[in-house]
């Protein structure tokens, strides 16, 4: 075992990266579960954007236009969903689960031309004479758009939430839609954006993963990163920041675990590997009981006549 | 302008037309996907559906049905029970793991002993595995009310690495030339779930599912805890007043499922497919959520329901090979079928009205 290979600075870095697929997932699902809904379909969101950015990457040469292709893909994707639950009032766990398994295999048959491909590189921001700070620099200020784009997106949510008109119906679309539809707020179509919203977020983090974190395309290549973030929204009671605090806790045992088994430690690198999954279950069990948080109509199918 | 109403009471009649509905869509959606693909979708369907059954080679596919059909109909029936409680086990993948690491496990223990016993144990060994899997979303459910869709999950890829680990280490066969994977047990006389009747498919696990549809079916329709699971379902303050205790029935679910997802592993890899290697897992536990629902959570119904999504997983390898249709593909017609199955489902507790809305 070598630990002194791990070089703390480059380490600690790589918190960023780990971290932010699992912020775009996990605050597009707060804002979906915020407004009511379930959606367990963020694993499949996520691997239909990582094919969609991945492949408009490849062909455009552009990483940007690839993001944005990432987020479309999510977002079309989850309107399947939010035609299932909200027009055909289809149970909201059994259209997710739909949602992951077909969006698993349908990014498999659109990413056969694409194993072994190289995607373009995306370049870090230039923040001049910031990023030579010793230690500070390349923490914080050595990484691509993306990583802050996620935490921006993390502020706006949390502002547009706590501040703002839309925010407050989305809130109480969520809390209890039956007074909510009571007092004008259109349930559904909220819900419909909100499905959106969380479909286009997973999408960039699918996207994330394939174009910068790894950066190829494999089949299956998520690995329950949105099973993970779906986890890290109740880790989070529906709160935008502590999702900010539980994705960079969550990457840096990814990363961890990854530098350990590349320091050759003496456990076996099959266990390291479900570390991430374990301490995912531990930290569950250790917050469930504070699920008072969640938001009241969470899961609850909406019929206006009922 | 259309508007939804509900019904008073389900349609019996639109819940089993809903299954063939969403069978019908499925195959002109994926018909069009095979096209998109630049396959004949005609020939595409035809080698999927009718191959497997009469075509040249059936009797070569037919003795399949059984062998795909056993472990989707095991693991179904358990998962259709939680289910239909609302209580979600979607990590029978993983169960399905441990009960064939455990079983597996159990039977090369012997090795090279002969006994009559070892495949009993090794059923028991498999149950077990399965069973002790789901028993840890279950008890942390009773316990701490944590999710039982995100513990059951997580513990797949945990699942997952422990059989990569097992086939890497501790299972590895020590006369395998440094190659992962284990013993194969088929060449294991006593550890062998062979064919009972040589030729038709038939194996132990096949038995083991057919007694496990009419479990479930007299559960069901005869014993109280059936009739806890369905009122907890359909109504669960109801269900507290009849006197079901919720945390015994998440246990009761959880665990039989586990058990029946155990069991289908242990019968796959001391059967079809002989050995425990890094990839032996299929998929069967997320192919068999879709079973569960499309056979309505009915034993009889998941019955047919695992026979039909066998007869894709066929047709799909035929497809594959004949047509060069993309493996993915038929995972895509699976994911396609539940879609369908939901949103049919809509006219099952609700009808349409034509003409403008009532002000209520």
């Amino acid at each position: 075992m070598d630990l002194s290979a791990i070089n703390p600075i480059l380490f600690v870095a790589s918190f960023f990266v780990a971290a932010t697929p699992l912020i775009f997932a996990a605050t597009g699902e707060l804002v979906v579960e915020k407004s009511g809904v379930l959606n367990l379909g963020v694993e499949g969101m996520m691997i239909m954007g990582a094919i969609c950015g991945f492949a408009t990457a490849v062909e455009s040469g552009s990483p940007l236009l690839g993001f944005a292709a990432a987020a479309a893909g999510g977002a079309a994707l989850s309107l399947l969903f939010a035609f299932l639950t909200q027009v055909m009032l289809a149970n909201q766990v059994a259209s997710g689960l739909a949602l992951t398994l077909f969006g698993l295999g349908f990014s498999a048959l659109l990413g056969q031309s694409y194993v072994g491909v190289k995607p373009p590189r995306m370049a870090d921001l230039d923040f001049g004479p910031l990023s030579d700070i010793p230690v500070l620099g390349p923490v914080f200020f050595s990484h691509d758009l993306i990583v802050y784009l996620g935490l921006g997106l993390v502020v706006v949510v949390w502002a547009v939430l706590k501040f703002t008109r839309a925010g407050l119906t989305l809130r109480a679309v969520g809390e209890n839609h039956d007074a909510a539809h009571a007092l004008g707020f259109k349930v559904k179509r909220m819900r419909t954006l909100a499905i959106m919203f969380g479909g286009a977020c997973a999408g960039l983090g699918g996207a994330y993963i394939s174009l910068i974190r790894v950066p190829q395309w494999t089949e299956g290549m998520t690995a329950g990163v949105g099973w993970i973030a779906l986890a890290l929204v109740v880790f989070a009671s529906w709160r935008p920041f502590r999702v900010l605090l539980g994705a960079y806790l969550f990457g840096g045992l990814v990363q961890l675990q990854l530098n350990l088994q590349g320091a050759g430690v003496a456990i076996p690198v099959e266990y390291l590997a479900m570390s991430p999954y374990v301490f995912t279950i531990v930290v569950l069990v250790f917050l469930s009981r504070s699920r008072s948080s969640a938001p009241g109509s969470l899961g609850r199918i909406f019929h206006a006549s009922s | 302008m259309i508007t939804v109403v509900k019904r008073p009471e389900p349609s019996r009649a639109f819940s089993l037309a809903a299954p063939l509905l969403a069978v019908l869509a499925t195959m002109v959606f994926g018909g069009l996907l095979f096209a998109l693909l630049g396959k004949d979708p005609l020939a595409a369907i035809v080698t999927i559906f009718w191959e497997p059954l009469f075509g040249e080679f059936a009797f070569f596919y037919r003795p399949q049905l059984l062998i795909k059909g056993a472990p989707l109909v095991l693991i179904a029936i358990g998962l259709s029970l939680g289910f239909k409680a609302g209580i979600w086990n979607i990590g029978a993948e993983g169960q399905y793991i441990m009960g064939a690491l455990f079983g597996a496990g159990a039977g090369l223990a012997f090795y090279p002993a002969e006994s009559i016993f070892i495949l009993p144990l090794m059923v028991l060994a498999g149950a077990f595995g399965g069973w002790i899997w789901a028993m840890i979303p279950a008890v942390l459910k009773v316990k701490f009310g944590t999710n039982e869709i995100l513990v059951s999950l997580m513990l797949v890829y945990v699942a997952e690495q422990f059989l990569a680990s097992m086939s890497l280490g501790l299972l590895k066969n020590p006369e395998g030339f440094g190659f992962p994977g284990s013993r194969n047990l088929q060449q294991y006389p006593s550890a062998h779930n062979a064919e009972l009747i040589a030729g038709t498919g038939m194996h132990w696990g096949v038995v083991a599912a057919m007694i496990a549809v009419i479990f479930a079916y007299v559960l069901l329709a005869r014993h109280r805890l059936g009739f806890a699971i369905r009122v907890t379902g359909q109504a669960p303050r109801a269900a507290a007043f009849a006197g079901v205790r919720p945390a015994r029935l998440v246990l009761f679910c959880l665990g039989m499922s586990g058990l029946l997802a155990g069991l289908a592993g242990m019968f796959e890899v001391s059967g079809p497919a002989g050995q425990v290697t890094i990839d032996f897992n299929v998929g069967y536990g997320f192919t068999a959520i879709i079973v569960a629902f499309l056979g309505r959570l009915h034993p009889v119904g998941i019955l047919l329901a695992g026979l039909l999504m066998a007869l894709t997983y066929i047709g799909g390898d035929i497809a594959q090979s004949k047509l060069g249709l993309p493996a993915a593909a038929i995972q895509v017609f699976q994911g396609m079928l539940l879609f369908f199955l939901l949103a049919f489902d809509l006219f099952t507790n609700y009808r349409l009205r034509l003409g403008r809305t009532e002000v209520a």
